[in-house]
């Protein structure tokens, strides 16, 4: 093999040559990409109100405990502290969870989690405030904590609710159904930890009027405003979110953990009040990924058609249930993957524990079940001895087909044409084929690595993800367009995590009124609410909401013109700023066409509704499904068992590609974040107590960690009941890639690989 | 009532030779030596050290090259990984060179000093075992221009440590023209922090190798018994090289000594065995052994 594949640009097939300068379709750049590279861009930590006041938690440091007394006058009599509040100083609600509320703001009299908020403080200074906390005299009576979730179910309850969440048992098929070929395995993933970039951070300023503005980087504004007026015990009206610039949302942003102490002691000191978590506090508060042990039995034919797929699945939810009820469900849904399975039989429990909470991170549930579907897939085409993608290919899922929940998959499902095209791609040269100078061994370029004990290895998966929420969540987004002297402006509270809502939203305007100049308004919770930035969303509910705006303005304006030229709206072309009849003959500019008016327009997006699953786990529970096929090229240094990715390639369904530039980085980034998974990227806790709660010791993937990310094929096939018939693209690369990761690594050592992150030790070929 | 004030670090000083930072630190005995900063002001960003003063270490030019003095290199403590991976100095000390380009990302390689990391005395410390395996000196410079030397592993050890107002000045290292390897296993591909380290050094003038393992214990660990067990093997007048079994039996050696087997079992009970990480570990620094001195061999 030569070079060759070096010569195709990293991102093929990208540029595209026909892409157009505006609209949908073209790479226009985000409009804030500039102020992010200078770094100008305004994070919630920059914020500075006059006369502000700095915040500190106190957080527990054991995982599981009574409280017996908590003293804070040492806090109080501190020069400089201004106010400590506790669980005593709460005026409405005491718990709070964003779906159920089972958690406290503070602690009162048991402590679940290492790192549980206890008291918070405001001083004048950030150093004392944080001095204040540590002088909380806090007694506990140290109690033995549930670490283990498969103790959980015999364990004294750890909370009022019981120590089981969910339990989901779905059956589907025939009990008794049985193939030729057996194969099972126990697999074990991770605790990998959101770990964004910027650390929760936030400014809360009291209102004259008694109410409160909390500045802060939320995902899900109004859910957050209402949380917050719950335990503030306020209307929702007197509590205002203004959300900033978020910097880095794998998760749920931002911790209500911090929002609420921040509201607390703003509206008791009548000051401005600012948090800006560490780094270790931000790995103690926030949600992490479900932890999860997954059992699994797969029955093939001789033929290697699958017959019975038998899992028990149990997710470790930590202390407190957040959004483990939807991870059990759709880890239960997918446990088989993009297959046909005639007869399926999946337990699923999520359950209470002492370990840090778990709850929502990209492609919940969904990536855990790959890892292990697809393991097993590995392991069946070992015993039938058939090539991987071949035993894929003949049990792979397509339009029509039907899900072990009973749902018909209507949506476009091109999952052989996936793996195919992965599969056909041409595979990276070997080390030995480039100059010395230019290897890069597993341990990387000052590493250990042998090129003798370098084995490489080709692993291939599928997965697949829900978009938008599921199981009767009622969907809906509201957007305003309004257009004035030419320029457009969109006002909708989707938030920009960095997804890009703000740039597709802008796209969507230029595309349906023609005019290029976009503005998109800052999102704060006096506007209708558009839900959380999860799922996918905003590209669908929140999309379709702008574009039905727009189209309303759109009507608005050629309504008279249509009126004036004897012809129907429908013939009349918007582009460039010109309105042109279907037959070129009559032309006016939407300038004129406004005649200094403003035109605005308020739509909502509701997809069709979803039904919870069943007691046997059966229901239409999800509004559409996406795609993806990664095929992971490895070196395994197989003496250490160090490894390197080498190259992922993609083949990912897309519906539509809205903006060529922007989607290829979505996928680079969550292949990237995927291979994180699979390597190193597990939060590790000692008896429920986090050991290393820093970068150092939570190795996030550098350059030199991320591999080459091949987008080898988008398959445009639309989704004809999704706006524009695109598909949300970012969270189902971090679904298949560590499959494929630990598949290649299998291939490369001859190891079984049951356990992600992959320790060093399971990748060492053993004499 | 504020509180700003009394949190801030009072008195920065910007001493211009070794003397006068000994004497500033004499003069303000709280006061706190900082060169590259790198681990000193992650902790004072941790809120774990307030200190009193400053005294920075970044204007001494004495400390930042190396001169020759009969058959060895006087480095400054204040040379940076950044300077020492360079060519040049790679021609010197290679395993030096080597460490210092394994250390953490450029950002940190570029502040972060040789004083500063024997200071620091971390376990995953990437230039210890190269000093180590070096028989590497510390020349301490006191107060009233005092010098005395203090080999690099007794301070490492903490037989003997640095007193009051007094500072790492130089390192005197042996300069052996002949192969030395630096050898280092990490999580990851990108910049790690080591799970084990290796530094193999050959001494053809005394006939000896030396060898030092670093990252597994809180100091840098040598296995003399090997070092000597193989140097015998080794024709110090001809073809340097040593068979494979030769090279793994060293390997082996190397890692039976710095990770010995757990006491054998009372009779009847079953015999104790390492869990799987410390088998892996174990496993990890044989493969390093053996492909240091490969490499320093071929």
């Amino acid at each position: 093999m030569t070079n060759d594949a070096d010569a195709t640009p990293r991102t093929a097939p990208f540029p595209r040559p026909e892409q157009p300068a505006h609209g949908l379709g073209a790479s226009l750049p985000p409009a804030d990409a500039r102020a992010k590279t200078e770094g100008t861009f305004p994070y919630a930590s920059d914020l500075w109100a006059e006369g502000l006041l700095w915040a500190a938690i106190l957080r527990s440091p054991h995982p599981h405990a009574r409280i017996t007394s908590i003293d804070t006058s040492a806090a109080l009599e501190m020069p400089g502290v201004r106010a400590v509040v506790t669980h005593q100083d709460i005026p409405g609600d005491v718990s709070y969870g964003r779906r159920i509320a089972d958690r406290p703001v503070f602690a009162s009299d048991l402590v679940r989690h290492h790192g549980e908020a206890i008291a918070a403080v405001a001083a004048d200074h950030p150093d004392t405030a944080r001095l204040a906390a540590a002088a909380i005299a806090v007694e506990y009576e140290v109690l033995e904590p549930v670490t283990d979730p498969e103790q959980a179910f015999a364990a004294e309850p750890l909370h009022p609710d019981g120590n089981l969440i969910r339990h989901i048992p779905l059956r589907y098929g025939d009990p008794d159904a049985a193939g030729e070929i057996v194969v099972e395995g126990l697999y074990r993933i991770g605790r990998q930890d959101p770990a964004p970039i910027g650390a929760e951070a936030g400014l809360a300023v009291p209102r004259p009027d008694g109410g409160v503005e909390l500045y802060v980087a939320s995902t899900d504004p109004h859910t957050d405003r209402d949380l917050a007026a719950d335990c503030f015990g306020l209307a929702p009206d007197r509590v205002k979110i203004v959300v900033t610039g978020v910097p880095g949302a794998t998760g749920d942003r931002e911790d209500p953990g911090f929002q609420l102490p921040l509201g607390l002691l703003a509206l008791k000191t009548g000051c401005p009040v600012k948090l800006t978590a560490t780094r270790e506090e931000s790995f103690l508060g926030h949600a992490h990924r479900h932890p999860t042990l997954l059992r699994y039995r797969h029955h093939a034919d001789a033929d290697g058609r699958l017959v019975k797929v038998e899992a028990q699945l149990l997710l470790d939810a930590g202390a407190y249930a957040d959004s483990s009820s939807e991870s059990l469900a759709a880890a239960v849904a997918f446990a088989c993957g993009p297959y046909v399975v005639p007869h399926a039989f999946i337990e699923g429990w999520a359950v209470r524990t002492n370990n840090p909470p778990s709850g929502h991170v990209r492609g919940e549930g969904a990536m855990q079940v790959c890892a292990a579907y697809e393991a097993q897939m590995d392991k069946l085409s070992v015993k039938l001895g058939l090539d991987p993608t071949e035993l894929r290919l003949r049990n792979v899922l397509a339009t029509g087909d039907i899900l072990p929940t009973g749902q018909t998959v209507t949506c476009p499902a091109p999952v052989a044409e996936l793996l195919q095209a992965v599969r056909d791609f041409p595979l990276p040269p070997l080390p030995k084929d480039s100059p010395e100078d230019d290897w890069l061994l597993p341990g990387g370029p000052e590493g250990a690595g042998e090129p003798g004990a370098v084995r490489r290895g080709v692993g291939y998966a599928l997965g697949m993800v829900h978009m938008l929420g599921a199981e009767g969540t009622d969907e809906v987004s509201t957007a305003t367009v309004k257009i004035h002297d030419g320029i457009a402006t969109v006002i909708c509270a989707a938030v920009d995590t960095g997804q890009g809502f703000t740039t597709l939203a802008r796209q969507i305007v230029q595309e349906t009124l023609g005019v290029d100049e976009v503005h998109v308004a800052a999102v704060d919770t006096d506007q209708p609410p558009a839900g959380p930035a999860a799922h996918g969303r905003h590209t669908w509910v929140s999309g379709g909401a702008v574009e039905r705006a727009a189209k309303m303005v759109r009507t608005q304006l050629l309504q008279p013109l249509a009126h004036q030229f004897g012809m129907s709206t429908e013939l009349l072309q918007i582009a460039d700023g010109k309105i042109t009849s279907y037959d070129g003959v009559l032309s006016t500019t939407v300038m004129e066409a406004m005649e200094g008016k403003e035109l605005w327009a308020t739509a909502q997006c509701r997809p069709h509704p979803t039904e919870p699953l069943d007691e046997a786990g059966q229901g239409d529970a999800f509004v559409g499904m996406a795609f993806c096929a990664v095929r992971a090229v490895v070196d395994v240094d197989i003496e250490l068992g160090s490894i390197r990715v080498v190259e992922m390639a993609v083949a990912q369904d897309v519906g539509r590609v809205l903006n060529p530039a922007q989607l290829a980085s979505r996928i680079e980034a969550g292949i990237t974040l995927g291979v994180g998974t699979a390597l190193t990227e597990n939060l590790r806790t000692t008896r429920g107590v986090i050991r290393h709660p820093d970068l150092t010791g939570y190795a996030l993937p550098t350059a030199l960690d991320a591999p080459d990310i091949r987008i080898v094929k988008l398959v445009e096939e639309r989704d004809v009941v999704a706006p524009f018939g695109a598909k949300a693209a970012s969270a189902v690369p971090v679904v298949t890639s560590p499959a494929a990761v630990a598949a290649a690594v299998r291939a490369a050592t001859g190891r079984p690989v049951n356990r992600l992150p992959i320790r060093p030790q399971a990748a060492v070929a053993l004499p | 009532m504020t509180t700003h004030a009394p949190q801030t670090t009072r008195s920065v000083t910007l001493p211009t030779s070794l003397d006068e930072a000994v004497a500033a630190l004499t003069a303000m005995p709280a006061a706190v030596p900082v060169a590259g900063g790198t681990d000193l002001m992650a902790a004072v960003n941790k809120g774990q050290l307030r200190p009193a003063g400053l005294v920075g270490l970044g204007r001494i030019s004495e400390i930042r090259g190396w001169r020759y003095q009969d058959g060895h290199a006087l480095l400054g403590a204040g040379l940076t990984h950044a300077r020492m991976g360079r060519p040049d100095f790679a021609a010197l000390i290679p395993a030096l060179a080597a460490s210092a380009r394994a250390a953490g990302p450029p950002q940190i390689r570029n502040a972060g000093t040789l004083g500063g990391n024997i200071a620091t005395a971390a376990a995953t410390g990437d230039s210890l075992p190269v000093l180590a395996a070096l028989e590497a000196e510390l020349i301490i410079a006191g107060p009233g221009g005092a010098r005395r030397e203090l080999p690099v592993s007794h301070l490492l050890a903490g037989r003997e440590m640095l007193g009051p107002a007094e500072l790492i000045g130089h390192v005197r290292v042996p300069l052996l023209h002949a192969p030395q390897v630096f050898l280092k296993a990490t999580g990851r591909t990108g910049p790690g922090r080591a799970t084990a380290s290796v530094a193999v050094v050959l001494d053809p003038v005394r006939r000896g190798v030396r060898c030092a393992v670093g990252a597994i214990a809180p100091m840098p660990l040598r296995p003399m018994e090997a070092e000597r067990w193989i140097a015998s093997l080794i024709d110090w007048d001809g073809e340097r090289g040593l068979s494979v079994e030769a090279l793994t039996a060293f390997g082996e050696y190397v890692a039976a000594a710095c990770i010995p087997d757990p006491p054998p079992a009372p009779e009847g009970s079953e015999a104790a065995v390492h869990p799987p990480a410390v088998l892996h570990l174990r496993r990890t620094v044989a493969a390093l052994a053996r492909r240091a001195l490969g490499r320093a061999l071929s």
